[in-house]
């Protein structure tokens, strides 16, 4: 059941478990993801302070077609991330739960698949549309 | 640390102390993040759009002291949810004492940073003078 903590960068790359260890990769490489983005956003709203025309040059930055498919990346960061921690936070909350952890995890993937698929679809078409 | 879970989380750690606190804060601050940071990203980026979004549209929000305070507590709990998850990683990439002493210090300077530039700018922005 448990994990050795002694993991290191070169084993983190290679698959070394089942299922899963594939949702607890998942979960950790969404969060560092998402904390970069949060750290870059801050950022740029803390130039705010630099007037409105400094500003708005530098939203380019986020309109670029490239900023655009990251867009997409941090969507599915932030949905993978908060559903399957609601997965955790119920069965953390409630030990009867454990008894149905797989099919928990099928509804979490059904869920998250329900809400990002379409949302990724409506951002990709509405920048390859607004591009175009 | 606690013991490692397959399926993703930890166990809490025992007893009373600053890790099995720093667990259950993961918790709490995860639920209030599934409201205020998931209802943050859809809403900018899904129902207004990148594309209609510049410094006006931010003038527009935080002439409403609410906007501040939410975006405030946005803030608070994505960087200490997010500086205690990049702390758990460290512990288990980064083994010597030394380089992880270092690895650490180095984030919550970042972490100091980040929390005092974000809450200047939503306490300072003067929607007046834009």
């Amino acid at each position: 059941m448990s994990q050795p903590t002694n993991v290191g960068l070169r084993s983190w790359i290679g698959y070394r478990g089942g299922s899963g260890y594939l949702l607890w990769l998942l979960h950790r490489a969404t969060g560092l993801g998402v904390l970069m983005f949060l750290a870059l956003h801050i950022v740029d709203i803390f130039l705010l302070g630099f007037g409105e025309d400094v500003f708005n040059k530098l939203l380019f930055l986020y309109r670029a077609p490239w900023a655009r498919a990251m867009e997409v990346f941090l969507l599915f960061g932030v949905t993978f991330h908060a559903m399957n921690g609601l997965r955790i936070i119920i069965q953390d909350a409630f030990p009867r739960t454990w008894l149905h952890q797989r099919r928990l995890v099928a509804v979490e993937v059904v869920l998250f698949l329900a809400v990002f698929l379409p949302v990724a679809w409506i951002m990709v078409a509405d920048f390859l549309g607004g591009a175009g | 640390m606690s013991e490692r879970r397959e399926w993703g989380g930890h166990n809490r750690p025992a007893g009373t102390g600053f890790e099995s606190k720093a667990w259950f804060f993961m918790r709490l601050s995860g639920v209030v993040l599934l409201g205020l940071a998931v209802f943050h990203l859809y809403w900018m980026h899904f129902a207004i759009g990148v594309d209609n979004i510049d410094f006006q549209t931010v003038v527009g929000r935080w002439s409403n002291p609410l906007w501040r305070l939410y975006d405030f507590a946005l803030l608070v709990f994505a960087l200490s949810h997010g500086f205690n998850g990049l702390r758990y990683a460290i512990e288990d990439y980064v083994r010597r004492p030394g380089r992880r002493l270092v690895v650490k210090s180095i984030a919550y300077v970042a972490g100091f940073l980040l929390i005092s530039a974000g809450a200047y700018i939503i306490f300072t922005f003067d929607v007046g003078a834009a």
